[in-house]
């Protein structure tokens, strides 16, 4: 039997199972049906709740403007799945080809998909963790749970960790009214995703909106009372704060313990995949039946030195979804490789910020249209002379053109004139990066290849 | 009825927050919010609002049942 007809009865009574019923899960089960996928389709998740929607649960969730159960994703199509929800799958047998689910049960594939994204990273000390009034915010029900807990008379919020999620908090909290102090133990908000130069405006604009910001501080310990409700937190310059509510924002953990002796290559960084998201294992062998996708995948990307590249990206989980999925039900030479520009908004402070390349590979920043002092702007990074990332503050629609100068490999600095243009900004800086070594709240884009520069392994013949 | 905006393509046009502005308001400048569920009386504006997204960034679905089988099923 031939290869394409294998894919021709894989396509018609092949078993195909998804881990994991979030965006990217969705999305992908879609396009199969899209594809013509005909046979046995079953997504498994271990949330009770059919795929929802995150963004909204840090933003307008909190702010009361919607219901944290009311973000269900909306479907294009009837996918007639067997949904398999609220239990996690806890082991994956690839000679038996069956993933095993908590409850004990087994379910068979001929293709996988795994798209198990990744949790929020828990506070380190896990009795701290368990206090009443320490939150993660990451689900459905992370977010009922906190939105019901800043509404309830709440006098000051701690926010631990300034990254999008964490800054995202604290403005809603400020819009609510409330108190709050942010603890960021890098130099800036958002200073792992935009670097400092960046960071310094969006540290601005926390203290402008009244955030008691605190940076270049860790917080060493969260202190309870008899009955187990958090009420102080220790600083690292010795001080002290009364608190109630703790937000712990310190990013997030990706979701591949479950896959541990799989023999799969999955790991803290996430599973590796090739650029048509086959998963390799870890002999750097790829596989041709199993696939991953979303937040909990990385894959090379031409772009950025090949590097592999792990976006924690909302466009991202539903563009490698479909090329997987395309992928997963065809023959080789018709699979597309996943080569999506990394992008990603957020908005806080009633400022509307997005960024389109990997900032964090920048050696370089320019601000090519308007200026920091106003928080109205876009910084472009570049990197080794050519244009890699550009982030906006209220910019929007430049963010474009962009888009096709880092895809173009376009020069940097910028040579061409831009609207709005102030000419004492065109000199580049240092985008001011924290060493990546140094744990902060952690970037969305990470790189977690080889890096060229790097040269750890020299191969030397023996008889040379 | 629920809906999604693709934020990455919103450019803050707002043609969808002067359509229907009890689903979609702006938030600052240019940061879109918007009620992931709407209910049968804001149909006709929604509608509107996708279609006249100049990027075209709204996706809406208008069944109002749950995902076949995959609530409140559990196991």
């Amino acid at each position: 039997m031939s290869a394409d007809t294998d894919v021709e009865v894989l396509r018609r009574q092949g078993r195909i199972v998804v881990v994991g019923a979030s965006l990217a899960g969705l999305r992908a089960a879609e396009t199969l049906r899209e594809q013509g996928f005909t046979g046995s389709l079953t997504v498994i998740g271990d949330e009770p709740y059919e795929p929802y929607d995150r963004p909204p649960l840090s933003k307008q969730a909190l702010l009361g403007r919607a219901r944290p159960e009311d973000t269900a994703l909306p479907r294009r199509r009837d996918i007639d799945a067997v949904w398999r929800l609220g239990v996690a799958a806890e082991g994956l047998d690839r000679d038996a080809k069956q993933v095993r689910l908590a409850n004990g049960d087994t379910v068979a594939y001929d293709r996988l998909l795994i798209t198990t994204g990744t949790r929020a990273r828990p506070w380190i000390h896990p009795e701290e963790a368990g206090l009443d009034g320490v939150f993660v915010l990451r689900t459905r029900d992370d977010s009922a749970r906190l939105c019901r807990k800043l509404t309830g008379g709440v006098s000051r919020v701690l926010v631990i960790g300034a990254g999008f999620t964490g800054s995202e908090v604290a403005s809603a909290c400020r819009e609510l009214g409330l108190e709050v102090t942010v603890a960021e133990r890098g130099p800036a908000p958002l200073v792992g995703a935009l670097g400092g130069v960046v960071g310094a405006v969006a540290d601005r604009l926390q203290r402008r909106h009244g955030v008691d910001l605190r940076c270049g501080i860790s917080v060493t310990a969260l202190e309870g009372d008899y009955v187990g409700r958090l009420r102080r937190a220790h600083l690292s310059d010795g001080s002290a704060i009364d608190v109630d509510v703790a937000v712990v924002s310190l990013g997030a953990v990706r979701n591949t313990e479950w896959l541990a002796g799989s023999g799969l290559a999955a790991g803290p960084r996430g599973i590796a995949c090739d650029a048509g998201c086959r998963v390799f294992d870890v002999n750097g062998i790829v596989t041709d039946d199993i696939y991953a996708a979303g937040d909990v995948a990385r894959s090379p990307h031409p772009l950025f030195d090949y590097q592999f590249l792990s976006l924690e990206h909302w466009g991202n989980a539903v563009e490698q979804a479909e090329i997987a999925a395309h992928n997963m039900i065809c023959a080789g030479p018709d699979r597309r490789p996943h080569l999506w520009l990394p992008m990603f908004w957020s908005s806080q402070f009633g400022v509307n910020i997005k960024s389109v390349g990997v900032p964090p590979l920048g050696d370089q920043l320019v601000v090519a249209q308007g200026t920091l002092g106003e928080e109205r702007f876009v910084a472009v990074y570049g990197y080794r002379g050519r244009v890699i990332a550009a982030a906006s503050f209220d910019g929007a629609k430049w963010l474009g053109f962009y888009q096709q100068q880092i895809e173009s490999g376009a020069p940097f600095p910028p040579e061409y004139r831009t609207v709005d243009r102030r000419t004492e900004t065109l000199e580049p800086v240092d985008p001011a990066f924290p060493d990546p070594h140094l744990p902060t709240h952690g970037p969305t884009v990470t790189l977690t290849g080889h890096s060229p520069s790097e040269r750890r392994i020299k191969f030397v013949p023996s008889h040379a | 009825m629920r809906l999604v905006v693709d934020l990455n393509r919103c450019q803050g046009f707002a043609q969808c927050v002067f359509l229907a502005p009890d689903v979609f308001s702006l938030h600052g400048e240019e940061a879109l919010l918007f009620s992931p569920r709407f209910d049968e009386t804001q149909r006709d504006r929604v509608e509107k609002a996708a279609a006249a997204c100049p990027v075209q960034a709204i996706l809406v679905d208008y069944s109002d049942e749950p995902t076949k089988g995959a609530e409140p099923h559990v196991g």
